[in-house]
């Protein structure tokens, strides 16, 4: 007979994604989203004790003046099963952590519970890639390329215009889809090469230098502008790198501001849940969402496996970053109305 | 499984001493595990997948001793007596001395034939097999509780100190955990110790559903002296803190009377002379946070250094934050320059409006920030109360978010988690 905390851990055991606020160590969020899990599936009501029939004495002390010990069977609950003497039943539970995110990037964190760590190995294996936004400020060049901490350099930005701005972008998009090429394992001058880029999926298998596999300025407000990012294997710091040989590239400086992941795979910002969904009630219907999500994919398509994740893959990005491409569009406008 | 049974009972068999009456209870036992439930046996092992090899190897042992509990009955006179005299060979790790010497003539069955004779016996001897009364009377049967363990569980059952500390409500498995506490709790006596204690408690006014609350943090009450406890109690009234604030201060803190009452005084005097607050000040400043009187004073004097230099505070304006919000003396520096610097700094908020708002410094920061840059984005982030529209900012962070949301910022609920993803 399986607890109900039992039963509940087993219905919470899957993949879901959280927004992770700038600011907070990733562990951070991770030991919350621990503790509020352990808060939800201990609540669940405790199995009756079990009773054991004991023979005691009697309390009155006649008994010992007629001769020999009266004892009486008494049925007592067995103590050593008390949830206070034994603890809740659930005292660690395994939750994992996707793609990490940096102290002061916010976005999408993608996290697993129990079993689902075994789904988190697997996304790994598979080359999704995600979806960034970068805040740059033309003017300054700092030592770890984010605008508080120690300026190396300042510079005038006025000679910037949109168009040498989209020059610079296509310049760093060119370098990127060639070494995009030169990390896939396929010879270039082969059919299968021409096939595999037909499809979108020609790039790199496991570990490669990071790639940018779409880049473009969605606001330009000199001295601050916004850049949307997909890519793959990157870092933060990387990316704020980026921003720094944008600023250098153009003849000035720049730093970038923040660092915000609004995709990352399948999951989107629409599906991250924020700082006051993050109890148990509410993982779990993330984790029933996804779930029921993912099956009626696996009807819908066809095909084995390893091909059939690697196309959805492929769809879902495009799919997914055309859905995205919307969205920010929707809060550039909600911004600049502002 | 009646293999791994069958040397189970092997194993304790050679912990006991090698009677041949003891024999005899062991294929007693031996039968109840073989006919009764061995599934519950694997079960059981199973569910403990959490703890360590070192726990799981007891938990061995701890089996061994469930194995006896379905066929021996409890004389709870033997169980004492053997409780006493494992009470007076007790040191860290409790002895196991084997109960009487039994006196019954057993089966003739030779020491060498064991292992094999074990299966066979099971023919010539029967459970239902009936014997004289002396016999039954002579019956050994040695206490079930192992003679070492990691956790209480072992002895809950049979120890009176135990079972009385649960049913108060006292968390046996948290304070398992500490070094020392739980052989402490096992060597206590009910009537001796732990009653006089208690009732003690219960005299100065604490309540009894926070007995179980101030026994599970502070074990140690219960090895103090009662006059040491009883004066340290007449202190505090001579301080002119009344009965009630006493009691609601101990429930609190419940290490409070742990404390000599020259600690005490030195702590009182402290923040008296240091804050220069009146003697009532004083006194309901420690009373809201009687946890001031435990703790060390280096804190809270690096705290009230950050106040007056880091955030520039007067001492007047000190003064008054720590009568409102007693917890800023004992909050992380940290946390305290963080949000006083986004306070100050990034909200403009000036000095004397943080001083009249100082829950403000007690709040957590991320909801802070994400509430203030909403209103920002909306245009209603406006804490000067001398211009229209104003925010006050105790309002801002004490409100939940769906009033805060309809009556501060003018917007729902959906409108303020789509913004917080923006960040």
């Amino acid at each position: 007979m399986r607890s109900p905390a039992v039963r509940m851990f087993h219905r919470l055991e899957g993949l879901f994604c959280v927004y992770k606020p700038a600011g907070v160590h990733w562990k951070l969020v991770r030991d919350t989203i621990e503790t509020n899990l352990l808060k939800g599936v201990n609540d669940t009501p405790a199995p009756p004790l079990t009773h054991q029939v004991r023979f005691l004495p009697n309390p009155n002390n006649e008994s010992k003046a007629s001769g020999g010990l009266m004892l009486r069977p008494v049925s007592v609950p067995v103590l050593s099963k008390h949830p206070l003497v034994t603890g809740p039943e659930f005292q660690h539970l395994k939750v994992g952590v996707g793609h990490r995110l940096d102290t002061s990037s916010s976005g999408v964190l993608v996290m697993a519970v129990g079993n689902g760590n075994k789904i988190l190995n697997n996304l790994y294996g598979i080359q999704t890639t995600r979806d960034y936004t970068l805040e740059g400020e033309f003017g300054m060049a700092t030592h770890d390329f984010t605008h508080t901490s120690r300026v190396v350099e300042r510079s005038t930005y006025d000679h910037i215009t949109q168009e040498k701005m989209e020059r610079v972008l296509a310049m760093l998009e060119g370098a990127n889809q060639k070494a995009l090429r030169t990390y896939s394992s396929v010879d270039m001058n082969s059919q299968e090469a021409y096939e595999l880029a037909v499809k979108g999926l020609l790039g790199p298998d496991g570990k490669s230098v990071p790639i940018l596999t779409g880049l473009r300025c969605i606001r330009f407000q000199p001295p601050h502008f916004t850049l949307e990012v997909q890519c793959l294997n990157e870092t933060q710091k990387y990316l704020r790198k980026v921003v720094h040989e944008i600023g250098l590239e153009l003849r000035s400086t720049a730093v970038c501001k923040g660092v915000r992941r609004t995709r990352d795979g399948f999951f989107t910002l629409q599906d991250a849940l924020t700082r006051n969904h993050w109890s148990a009630a509410d993982v779990l219907q993330a984790v029933q969402k996804y779930s029921s999500k993912k099956n009626k994919k696996k009807k819908s398509s066809s095909g084995t496996l390893t091909d059939k994740a690697t196309l959805q893959t492929s769809e879902e990005t495009l799919a997914v970053s055309q859905e995205n491409k919307a969205d920010t569009e929707e809060t550039t406008t909600e911004v600049q109305c502002n | 499984m009646f293999s791994a049974c069958a040397k189970l009972c092997l194993r304790c068999r050679g912990l006991l001493s090698p009677k041949n009456s003891t024999h005899l209870h062991c294929v007693h036992v031996q039968h109840g595990v073989t006919v009764g439930k061995p599934s519950r046996i694997s079960n059981r092992f199973l569910s403990r997948g959490n703890h360590t090899a070192a726990q799981s190897r007891l938990n061995w042992k701890r089996q061994t001793s469930c194995c006896y509990d379905y066929t021996a009955k409890y004389l709870t006179t033997e169980a004492k007596e053997s409780k006493h005299t494992d009470d007076v060979h007790r040191t860290d790790v409790p002895e196991y001395k084997p109960a009487l010497v039994p006196t019954v003539a057993a089966l003739p069955l030779p020491q060498s034939q064991i292992s094999v004779e074990d299966l066979d016996a099971d023919d010539r001897l029967s459970a239902l097999e009936e014997i004289s009364d002396e016999e039954a009377v002579g019956i050994s049967i040695p206490p079930s509780i192992p003679p070492a363990s990691v956790s209480l569980q072992d002895y809950v059952d049979q120890s009176e100190t135990l079972t009385k500390l649960v049913q108060l409500g006292v968390s046996l498995w948290k304070l398992e955990r500490r070094p020392n506490v739980g052989s402490m709790l096992l060597r206590l006596d009910f009537n001796r110790d732990v009653a006089p204690c208690l009732l003690f408690l219960k005299e100065i006014g604490v309540e009894d559903s926070r007995l179980g609350y101030i026994i599970s943090h502070n074990p140690f009450i219960l090895s103090e002296n009662l006059e040491n406890l009883q004066a340290r109690v007449n202190y505090l009234t001579s301080r002119k803190f009344s009965s009630e604030t006493v009691a609601s201060m101990v429930s609190r803190a419940p290490y409070l009377l742990n404390f000599s009452v020259k600690r005490l005084d030195n702590r009182l005097g402290f923040f008296q002379q240091q804050l220069k607050l009146s003697a009532s000040n004083t006194r309901n400043v420690v009373a809201r946070l009687p946890r001031l009187l435990c703790g060390s004073l280096e804190p809270v004097k690096e705290n009230l250094k950050v106040c007056e230099i880091e955030c520039g505070f007067k001492q007047n304006e000190i003064q008054h934050i720590v009568i409102a919000v007693p917890k800023v003396l004992t909050a992380s520096k940290r946390k305290l320059t963080q949000i006083f610097d986004f306070v100050h700094n990034t909200m403009k908020v000036p000095h004397h409006l943080i001083t009249k708002f100082p829950q403000v410094l007690n709040s957590k920061f991320l909801r802070l920030r994400e509430r203030h840059l909403f209103l920002e984005y909306l245009g209603k982030a406006q804490y000067d109360p001398d211009l229209p529209s104003y925010i006050s900012l105790d309002r801002l962070v004490s409100l939940p978010d769906e009033n805060f949301c309809t009556e501060l910022a003018m917007a729902t609920l959906e409108d303020f988690y789509l913004f917080q993803k923006t960040l």
